[in-house]
């Protein structure tokens, strides 16, 4: 019992993180550029696309990587260029029609790309098999490398906001943006790069996480809104909030669905405990929101009085 | 208020258009045609009670479709309890949603902005997981009605006597929501909308008048619910999925937002486009998105703003 625990707990943290590296640009786009993107979790998707393409013509999971990686910033710099940019003044409603259609057209040209099948991709020599963990229990080596991965790039993340010129310009710009053009800063270029690290970052998970899941066109709109519940749990513009949002929101999820019906065991019979179970495990994270959000109005780390 | 305000007449001529579908379509041979727009009348009502908050209280709900669904579980449970006639359907439905729209909604404007957007999605994804876990009626798959309901003792078995219910119903419900927002209530409600500290400091308290709107759309939008499981016979939690919620903002915002008026055209136009662009190509979406695209790009305010540039009915409201 207490394994199953632990490899959950293990299950959550690493769904938690991919939950991370896809909310991160989300909430520096949200928060800096106050704009509504419905279309991040594309970016996602397509992330996983062009690993899938290129590992699968490279017959390598790092060229693959290495190729899918500048790829996603591409395409995160094309759609800014073409669409995005051109929506930053604009109302939130006006952002979520334009971003809700840029999923339909998006998701749709993957399908005629790609086609609806699921595609797989294949786990690099070096990262299959497992290790021992606790007694008889195992944990694959990929997913201990995906959370070290996600640690790894939100160390990178910390320090490039906290300690470098492009992470104050970015923080100054969240907190007050005329005044940072008003200096002299270019402000298009700072979103356009915001923009495109951050379709880098969700177009990264995408590609890491293309191993242990099929990827298909449906990836996109699974996480978005997850995403979405993450950001508004830590705080829109809030890395720190999205980071212990996201753990907090991969955790409960995957440690509820396996042991929500194995609690409610001990204090009703077994065919309402799985009942009430197959209710309530997939409702968790909404609960909990809703929960953060009454208590809280703005998320764990938002700004008082934000929009 | 001109009683022959252009957006009003907009309107008129839009239902009167409508109205003219059944017998034309039949005479083309196409009766099918009529379940299509019917199709679209359900969405018009569900994108009009979206407006009563969101355009004209600037309550962005991500959770309306909701009450699209427990207007349609209440037909499905109606049916169960012998209950078979719409408008004790449709008070079913209105409590249901009532019910739940003043807990929900009470909760949910403790918050602002994208945190509303949220909230409202949190709680109507609660009720799709309630509805989903239901295996007694028939869980993720939903179940099929056994027949339509009656109304007054008269059958809507026929698609043509939906259809009339379905316009009638939707006229009501604009005629109702065109006086509302124009009364003291819309009033304070779209004072709300666009500076809630004055309206605060000339003395009105904005929520109780947020929540009783956000009461009244759920209430409106079960209508709708109501009507959809009836034209399709069928109801599953699907209808209340967050997919939905984020079509009828779609539909709303590409009519114009706080018109009414654009919020029928919207639907109409949505809908129609969808079924039509679906004749052409399976990958209809990739057109579909496209047109949503350009429509923002090109021509802010949606539906109603192109219109007015090209110099034809709908008149915004403040």
């Amino acid at each position: 019992m207490t394994n199953l625990f632990l490899l959950q707990l293990l299950n959550g943290a690493q769904f938690g993180i991919l939950l991370f590296l896809v909310a991160a640009g989300l909430t520096l786009v949200f928060g800096i550029m106050d704009f509504i993107n419905l279309a991040h979790g594309v970016l996602y998707m397509v992330g996983a696309y062009l690993m899938a393409t290129f590992a699968g013509l490279t017959d390598s999971f790092w060229l693959g990587l290495m190729l899918a990686l500048p790829a996603t910033l591409i395409f995160g710099l094309v759609l800014e260029f073409l669409v995005f940019r051109r929506l930053y003044d604009r109302s939130h409603l006006d952002q979520v029609l334009a971003t809700f259609g840029l999923i339909l057209m998006l998701s749709e040209g993957v399908r005629i790309l790609w086609g609806s099948a699921p595609l797989n991709v294949d786990m690099p020599e070096l990262l299959s098999g497992s290790v021992p963990l606790a007694g008889p229990l195992k944990y694959p080596v990929y997913r201990i490398a995906v959370i070290a991965a996600g640690l790894a790039s939100a160390v990178g993340l910390w320090a490039l906001i906290n300690h470098t010129r492009v992470g104050m310009l970015l923080r100054a710009g969240a907190s007050n943006r005329p005044m940072v053009a008003a200096l002299g800063v270019d402000i298009s270029r700072l979103f356009m790069l915001v923009f495109a690290f951050g379709a880098m970052l969700a177009g990264f998970a995408g590609a890491i996480v293309a191993p242990i899941l099929s990827v298909d066109p449906g990836m996109g709109e699974s996480i978005l809104i997850l995403t979405f519940v993450v950001i508004v749990i830590g705080g829109v513009g809030s890395i720190r909030g999205a980071f212990l949002a996201a753990i907090l929101v991969g955790v409960v999820d995957t440690v509820g669905r396996t042991f929500g019906p194995i609690w409610l065991r001990m204090v009703m019979d077994p065919s309402a405990a799985a009942q009430t179970g197959r209710m309530l495990a997939p409702m968790l994270v909404y609960l909990l929101m809703a929960a953060v959000l009454f208590w809280s109005p703005t998320g764990l780390f938002g700004r008082k009085g934000a929009k | 208020m001109s009683p022959l305000a252009p957006r009003l007449k907009a309107a008129l001529a839009l239902f009167l258009l409508m109205a003219l579908v059944p017998p034309v379509v039949t005479a083309l041979g196409d009766p099918f045609l009529t379940v299509v727009a019917n199709r679209m009348l359900v969405f018009a009502i569900a994108a009009l009670s979206l407006d009563l908050i969101l355009g004209y209280g600037a309550m962005v709900s991500f959770g309306h479709a909701a009450y699209l669904g427990f207007g349609a579980y209440a037909v499905a449970l109606g049916a169960r309890w012998g209950l078979s006639d719409l408008l004790a359907q449709i008070l079913l439905g209105m409590a249901m949603s009532a019910g739940f729209a003043l807990v929900t909604g009470a909760i949910s404007l403790r918050t602002k902005g994208v945190y509303f957007i949220m909230i409202t999605l949190a709680f109507a994804q609660m009720a799709y997981f309630f509805f989903v876990a239901q295996s007694s009626l028939g869980g993720d798959d939903g179940v099929a009605l056994q027949a339509r309901s009656s109304l007054l003792g008269v059958s809507l078995e026929g698609d043509m006597a939906l259809y009339y219910v379905t316009l009638g119903a939707l006229m009501t419900i604009y005629a109702g929501l065109y006086r509302l927002t124009g009364s003291r209530f819309g009033r304070v409600l779209k004072g709300t909308r666009e500076n809630a500290l004055r309206m605060q400091a000339m003395g009105y308290r904005p929520f109780p008048y947020q929540l009783v709107a956000y009461v009244i759309a759920a209430c409106l939008c079960s209508v709708a619910g109501v009507l959809l499981a009836n034209l399709t016979e069928y109801v599953s939690p699907a209808y209340m999925g967050w997919h939905r919620s984020g079509e009828l903002i779609v539909m709303l915002v590409f009519g114009g937002i706080g018109t009414l008026t654009g919020a029928v055209a919207g639907a109409l136009v949505a809908v129609g486009l969808e079924e039509v662009l679906a004749i052409f190509s399976d990958h209809w979406r990739l057109g579909f998105g496209l047109v949503l695209v350009l429509v923002v790009l090109f021509s802010p305010d949606g539906l109603t703003g192109l219109a007015k540039r090209l110099g034809i009915g709908g008149r915004g409201n403040g």
